[in-house]
């Protein structure tokens, strides 16, 4: 009944959250919109190329790649399904 | 054929949206430049997700009052897609974060309390599974999710509208209404709250149908 890959998934973004949360005490909230993300390499670099227009197509990849997921997932649990007939 | 229509409607507008969203002229403010476009894809997620969780605590109500078990199964099917879209609105607000706000997660009460909100609702999911008893496992959880839907609204929607915050729509920046919007977001806005809300819905109903079948010895019928 327990699905161990719901439950990793889970704890994972528990872990995440409170890993990430309050990292900088300094940091008031209005500062940060003066605070470029001024990192270089190439990935930083690619997403602030033709103003920033990667951002949108990169958050269409994570929505599609997510619903890809997903449906890979239940198709799957249908399979199983069908077979144990 | 007739009773898909919706789903070729929710396919249609998609496509508009994706074409449109990245081919419409949309204002170019501060730092968010051409970013701006997320809007059309980040957005409908929250929409979606509002839509599916309350399909969820509709469901778990209904359960309470009637003891059918295929209520139960609606509510767990719901809050499961519910909760796919709250993740991937979480992760495409990260990286818009990134580029715009200059941190990946911030310190941002919006993201702070939706990440709180996510964690209660990917619980309800965990609650499920740790229970053997099905009646036992509908009963509690159902009464978990009124709670966990009573917690969504004012963690997700209200209190981040009281502090100041770099997300619109708080107490220090103007939210996302009909005035202050440019006509050509509106334009691919509003079809993509339908079509990615009807995706969902979709998306929900498959997983009920397996589940369904999955459980066809206990719920007879």
């Amino acid at each position: 009944m327990v699905n161990r890959i719901s439950v990793s998934l889970f704890a994972a973004f528990l872990l995440l959250v409170s890993v990430a949360f309050g990292q900088e005490t300094t940091t008031v909230v209005q500062d940060a919109a003066s605070q470029q993300n001024t990192e270089t390499g190439a990935v930083n670099e690619f997403f602030r190329s033709d103003s920033k227009i990667y951002v949108a197509v990169g958050i269409l990849v994570i929505i599609f790649s997510c619903i890809t997921l997903y449906l890979v997932r239940l198709d799957r649990k249908i399979s199983r399904l069908e077979k144990e007939k | 054929m007739a009773k898909n229509w919706w789903k070729i409607l929710s396919v249609l507008l998609l496509l508009y949206v994706i074409i449109g969203g990245f081919s419409v002229p949309v204002p170019v403010i501060g730092n968010n430049q051409q970013a701006a476009r997320s809007i059309f894809f980040h957005l409908p997620m929250w929409m979606a997700m509002y839509t599916l969780l309350t399909i969820s605590v509709v469901n778990s109500i209904w359960y309470l009052a009637t003891n059918d078990l295929r209520r139960d199964v609606r509510a767990s099917s719901a809050a499961s897609v519910g909760v796919l879209f709250g993740v991937m609105g979480f992760l495409t607000g990260m990286l818009w974060a990134t580029y715009t706000w200059g941190g990946t997660i911030v310190n941002d009460p919006k993201q702070m309390t939706t990440a709180i909100a996510l964690a209660i609702y990917m619980a309800y999911l965990v609650l499920r599974m740790s229970f053997t008893d099905i009646d036992k496992r509908a009963r509690v959880s159902a009464i978990y999710n009124v709670f966990a839907f009573a917690l969504l609204i004012p963690l997700t929607y209200i209190i981040p509208r009281t502090v100041d915050s770099l997300h619109p729509g708080s107490a220090s920046s103007p939210g996302f209404s009909d005035k202050d919007t440019a006509g050509t977001i509106k334009m691919v806005l509003w079809p993509a709250f339908l079509g990615f809300t009807l995706l969902g819905i979709w998306i929900y109903t498959l997983r009920n149908r397996y589940k369904r079948l999955a459980l066809k010895n206990i719920l007879h019928g």
